[in-house]
């Protein structure tokens, strides 16, 4: 009996963890100072962002607004002047909507299927071809703006939407299409000869089989490319020619540079969170998904 | 009978390897044929070209006396099995069945009937309308067969279906595809790497090696009369035993170390005398005593005492060579006691040592 006792006064289950253990105070310290150091200039831009102009020229950058005011928000999206139109950021937001949405669209759509037939169709030369495409992505952009400025002039493209379409699409696509065929090489080569015997062809297995399995990838290639085109500058500077066609951050960067005038901090702090509103709030939707999706995984026996 | 898969000088090669060598294999209507093999050997790759999966290089395919060189796999008359199921995992069980026959366009009320005929027949009704992640490993394997048995075909071909389930389900399952064989009467090939599989569902086996079919015979006649030192050894566990050595008195016995063992009733050709050949016994074609034998017996010690269960295995040395002999539980023998071995030579098999193949 009295080795039942001492084997009852031992430790039994669960080890207890100390709250303040020096791991924690340090993992924890340095989480907090790392939040702090990102969400600082947020605080600052939203704050000033609400702030009417006498306030802001008090200088109390970190204080909270003492009079809440949406005015300067307004004045950013419907007014701001660039040049000689003032009608704001609208203008802006909706040329980058009419850039972003279908350059997304038609990037991956021809990416995926690019990367789909690099790994299951592969035909004579097509490693050759795969090389020459992620070479492609390694070349910096400056050397290709002149070249392209000249292509696009040759198409009767240059200045216009659709050509800013065409060059974000075929520079989205070396990333992508790597992207694409590394994630259908990990789906089985079996359920792809499988497919083949149940009769489907090219396009079938494309829909039927691998689009319903690459939901995951799919979402990555959308933020990547959402937030790349939307935040993109210098192919909006360079393609586009009229000032009332610039995409949204091309707009931001005129507004805030404007030598004309006072000053607006709260108007410029406004417009700049709102252009960066987009990419926020598709890393803030797809990002859950995104998890969701990498945790599904495949079918293993 | 006709044949239903006839397979003509067959080559295949991936640029400058050569994969498949001048191959031809004929199997009969509703014969059950297993491919075996060590991996390498070009099994799988045979069957996929079979399936129109690999475009091949030269010869012809004949399914059903069709000409399918250069058909697509669905319009072969094939039904495909895979190792790792390869079941569609965003359809339920139901969707995995009827999508081939969907793409072919057979009208509803046919899929219908189909499927639950193939659904009886395995056994998952039950499973119908769930997702393959539901499933278990033996579950999904069996809806994997059930997509062959929906496609109405003539041929099924297996690629190693049974390697990803553990022992047990394994054993079922293979009773279950002998079963669907015998029921169904289909011609099938079936690839794997386990001679257990293939010795016990095989109508014939071809024992492949290096993309050349090293002998096609009935599972018995493989393990009774291997006809090369490759096919011997590949076949049987533990593997036979190769005991070096020459043939003399114009091949009327064989000289193994000390030992003259006499060939009569030897089951083969002419003999001959040669220097370099090599006779094979099965572990289980060899007596052990520990009084010397009435014949020419061959002296060994006991090293290491193996029990399996049902009987044991005895690891020996013999004249300087390895050898493992089967004895029933009752004649196990503690390492190092030295006793002799007789061989049963009717059983035996004689190589030559230089071209490898059984004389």
């Amino acid at each position: 009996m009295a080795d039942t006792s001492l084997a009852m006064s031992g430790p039994r289950g669960a080890k207890p963890k100390k709250a303040l253990s020096p791991r924690n105070i340090m993992l924890y310290g340095i989480l907090i100072v790392v939040c702090i150091y990102y969400l600082l200039p947020l605080w600052v831009m939203v704050m000033t962002s609400l702030k009417g102009m006498p306030e802001v020229r008090l200088g109390n950058i970190f204080s909270p607004p003492l009079e809440i005011t949406f005015e300067p928000w307004v004045k950013a999206w419907s007014q701001a002047c660039t040049g000689l139109n003032c009608d704001g950021l609208s203008r802006g937001f909706w040329n980058s909507v009419m850039i972003t949405v279908p350059s997304v669209i038609i990037s991956i759509a021809i990416a995926s299927v690019n990367g789909y037939a690099l790994i299951n169709w592969k035909f004579k030369g097509s490693d050759i071809f795969f090389t020459i495409l992620i070479f492609g992505s390694f070349i910096p952009y400056q050397i290709m703006l002149y070249p392209i400025v000249i292509l696009l002039r040759e198409a009767g493209l240059y200045g216009s939407l659709t050509g800013l379409v065409l060059v974000h699409t075929v520079f989205g696509m070396p990333i992508l299409t790597l992207l694409f065929r590394n994630y259908f090489s990990s789906i089985p080569e079996e359920l792809f000869k499988a497919a083949r015997v149940d009769g489907a062809g090219f396009w079938g297995i494309y829909f039927r089989i691998m689009l319903p399995m690459s939901l995951p990838i799919f979402v990555v290639a959308l933020i990547l490319q959402v937030t790349g085109i939307w935040n993109d500058f210098l192919f909006g500077v360079v393609f586009i020619s009229k000032s009332e066609a610039y995409p949204m951050t091309v707009q931001l960067n005129n507004i805030v540079n404007s030598v004309q005038g006072v000053k607006e901090y709260n108007v410029n702090m406004a417009a700049t969170v709102l252009t960066g509103l987009v990419p926020l709030i598709v890393y803030f939707v797809s990002g859950k998904l995104f998890v969701r999706g990498i945790a599904a995984g495949a079918v293993k026996g | 009978m006709q044949n239903s898969i006839e397979v003509k000088d067959l080559t295949l090669n991936f640029g400058s390897v050569s994969v498949l060598k001048n191959m031809n294999l004929d199997v009969a209507e509703g014969e059950f044929v297993v491919l075996l093999g060590p991996s390498g050997c070009g099994k799988s790759t045979l069957l996929n070209c079979l399936a129109g999966l690999l475009d091949i290089t030269d010869g012809q395919i004949w399914i059903k006396g069709k000409n399918v060189t250069w058909s697509e796999p669905s319009e072969r008359g094939i039904g495909m099995v895979f190792q790792s199921y390869a079941l569609y995992p965003q359809m339920t069980v139901r969707g995995n069945l009827s999508f081939g026959l969907k793409n072919a366009k057979v009208p509803q009320p046919e899929i219908d009937k189909r499927i639950a005929r193939a659904a009886a027949i395995l056994q998952i009704e039950p499973l119908l309308d769930r997702k393959p992640a539901a499933l278990s490993g033996g579950q999904r394997q069996r809806v994997a067969i059930g997509r062959a048995l929906v496609r109405d075909v003539d041929v099924f071909l297996f690629d190693e279906p049974l390697s990803n389930l553990d022992a047990k389900l394994r054993s079922e399952l293979r009773v279950e595809i002998k079963r669907l064989h015998n029921q169904l009467g289909n011609t099938m090939v079936y690839v794997t790497h386990d001679q257990i599989e293939a010795l016990t569902l095989a109508d014939r086996i071809a024992v492949m090696k290096g993309g050349v079919i090293q002998q096609l015979a009935a599972p018995l006649e493989i393990y009774n009369r291997p006809s090369n030192l490759f096919v011997a050894g590949f076949i049987g566990s533990p593997s036979m035993n190769f005991l070096k050595g020459r043939t003399i008195d114009g091949g009327k016995a064989f000289q193994f170390g000390g030992t003259k063992i006499d060939l009569a009733g030897y089951d083969g050709g002419a003999v001959l005398e040669r220097d370099d050949a090599i006779l094979g016994v099965r572990p289980e074609h060899i007596t052990v005593s520990t009084t010397p034998l009435a014949g020419p017996s061959i002296p060994a010690e006991v090293e290491i005492d193996e029990h399996l269960g049902a009987d044991s295995l005895l690891w020996l040395k013999a004249e300087g060579a390895n050898m493992s002999v089967r004895v029933p539980v009752e004649g196990r023998l503690p390492a190092g006691t030295k006793v002799h071995l007789g061989l049963d030579i009717p059983k035996a098999s004689l190589f030559d040592a230089k071209t490898e193949q059984r004389i």
